[in-house]
């Protein structure tokens, strides 16, 4: 789990089942297996009111764990952006007494959020635990354009390559960690990449 | 010390009976200026001077906040309470020059949410009379479940259904009308904000519905003052101040502690907001804790007392003030 830097840095917890009428869950990858494993402790019948929306990426494991776990409904998405009409239209159509819980990458539970807050819910009732893959979306300062699935520090702005410091502060509006000029003064100065969210 | 209750110099400039139990009180400040800005929700605690005592009782703002010339309050007279309603009903005439405290609001609106449900039980309507008005101005999105008694004790009801129409809808318990609740909060869209202010058994009615019905606590507002409650008189010790005062049968502990000279905090004196919380240092006897504020944990430590609402029983006891 990544450790709290600075106040805007999110911290994540553990899926608990959450009374309410209905449960909505949004994860990637690994996030299924934060689902499976709270599944453990929830009530018999729990999945029966569940509508599950998970992008498994490319290796397309964990489909069978969720399948197991028999929800009302579940639905495979591509990638983030072309799941996300769908997650709009659950919430749009929701009431109250929906909860909502993410697991997976920092980029899926920060964009899920971000539209679960649209909607309407408070970021504090929603339950968030990350798994898999530290990979960063970054938004960078200068073009203000989104790199996904960033792994290195300092990283390079795919729009504009500028290389950027990435940095613990995080902007839940936008659900994008901030990258800055590394090297404004002296273009020429590279200093070495490391791979710092595998 | 009353902290952030700094004190206005007010004169009633109305008083109207409402029905057979509310009246309502209208205050100006004396220097004819305007009154202070306050958000729906929010209360004053009025001092009363009855003869060689000071009664001090919160109640809530009930005229929209746009308007701040005056306040309004409505008190709902209680002939078996401690007496401060009946001042107000008796005693309390066009002319009287009065203090009350600034205004604090313990139940304000969170404006971030899409809608807000309202319920209301008897006099538990006021805070949502200034609450909708303050909605209506800025054209927010509401619905008010009311429930009272009777039509005729229906408090303002008559106002509400004309100022908002079918956003206000009226319960009365001789005709046997119930809220729906459940029906009622599993309807509601995403984002809606639920505030509850009535009767004990109403609020725990409600909030425990709304949290079985998965509505997080964060979206669940409620207000309730409790009355301080009468009982055997006791003596305590407040060991900073080196006193030894006597709670009479219907005082307070807080009120005896300000009796005595010391000056402890407060803002809702009704065992809700926190301010007044005391640390116990020792004790023999046991504890009547009245207050919605302390955990059951806290009360069960015997290390902590809300002095506005709890009381205690036995041999003795120290507190730190
Ligand atoms: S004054 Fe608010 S809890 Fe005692």
């Amino acid at each position: 789990m990544a450790a709290k830097s600075i106040i805007s840095r999110p911290v994540y917890g553990t899926l608990s089942p959450q009374p309410g009428k209905h449960h909505l869950f949004v994860a990637d990858a690994e996030g299924a297996l934060a689902i499976s494993d709270m599944a453990a402790g929830a009530p018999a019948g729990f999945f029966g009111d569940a509508h599950i929306i998970f992008i498994p990426g490319h290796d397309g494991k964990h489909v069978a764990t969720l399948e197991a776990l028999r929800p009302a409904r579940l639905y495979q998405g591509h990638t983030f952006a072309s799941a996300l009409p769908r997650l709009k239209q659950t919430l749009a159509n929701a009431h109250m007494g929906l909860r909502v819980y993410l697991s997976g990458t920092e980029g899926l539970i920060g964009q899920a959020m971000q539209a679960a807050l649209e909607a309407g819910i408070d970021h504090t009732s929603i339950q968030t635990e990350h798994r898999g893959s530290l990979a960063r979306r970054m938004q960078c300062v200068h073009c203000k354009g989104i790199t996904e699935n960033v792994t290195t520090q300092p990283a390079t702005c795919v729009h504009c390559g500028l290389l950027l410091l990435v940095r613990d502060h995080y902007s839940r509006r936008i659900a994008a960690f901030q990258g800055v000029c590394i090297n404004a003064e002296d273009r020429s100065e590279i200093p070495p990449i490391e791979e710092a969210f595998p | 010390m009353s902290t952030g209750t700094t004190k206005l110099d007010v004169v009633v400039s109305d008083v109207v009976p409402v029905n057979d139990l509310v009246t309502r009180f209208h205050f100006r400040r004396r220097d004819g200026d305007l009154l202070p800005t306050f958000s729906g929700g929010a209360h004053v605690v009025v001092e009363m001077r009855d003869g060689q005592r000071t009664r001090l009782n919160p109640y809530s703002l009930m005229g929209s906040p746009l308007d701040t010339r005056e306040y309004t309050i409505s008190v709902r007279r209680d002939d078996v309470g401690r007496g401060g309603s009946l001042f107000m009903h008796r005693n309390v005439r066009p002319g009287l020059e009065m203090v009350i405290s600034y205004p604090v609001n313990l139940f304000s609106l969170d404006l971030r949410a899409k809608k807000h449900l309202m319920l209301a039980g008897g006099i538990g309507i006021t805070p949502f009379m200034a609450q909708t008005a303050q909605l209506a101005g800025e054209g927010g999105n509401f619905e008010l479940h009311y429930t009272c008694r009777t039509a005729s004790l229906g408090t303002y009801a008559d106002v509400l259904r004309e100022r908002y129409d079918r956003r206000i809808r009226l319960y009365h318990d001789d005709r046997e009308e119930r809220i729906d609740l459940d029906r009622l909060l599993s309807t509601q869209p995403l984002g809606t904000h639920l505030y509850v202010c009535g009767p004990a058994g109403m609020i725990g009615w409600v909030r425990d519905r709304a949290a079985a019905l998965g509505w997080p606590a964060e979206t669940v507002h409620f207000e309730h003052f409790a009355a301080p409650q009468p009982g055997l008189p006791f003596d305590v010790t407040l060991a900073v101040s080196g006193k030894t005062i006597r709670v009479g049968e219907q005082q307070s502990l807080l009120e005896a502690i300000e009796a005595a000279g010391v000056d402890p905090p407060y803002l809702c004196r009704g065992g809700v907001c926190g301010q007044c919380e005391t640390n116990v240092i020792s004790y023999d006897g046991k504890f009547i804790h009245n207050d919605h504020w302390l955990s059951e944990e806290d009360h069960r430590s015997g290390c902590k007392i809300m002095p506005c609402v709890s009381r205690f029983e036995g041999k003795s006891l120290v507190l730190e003030r």
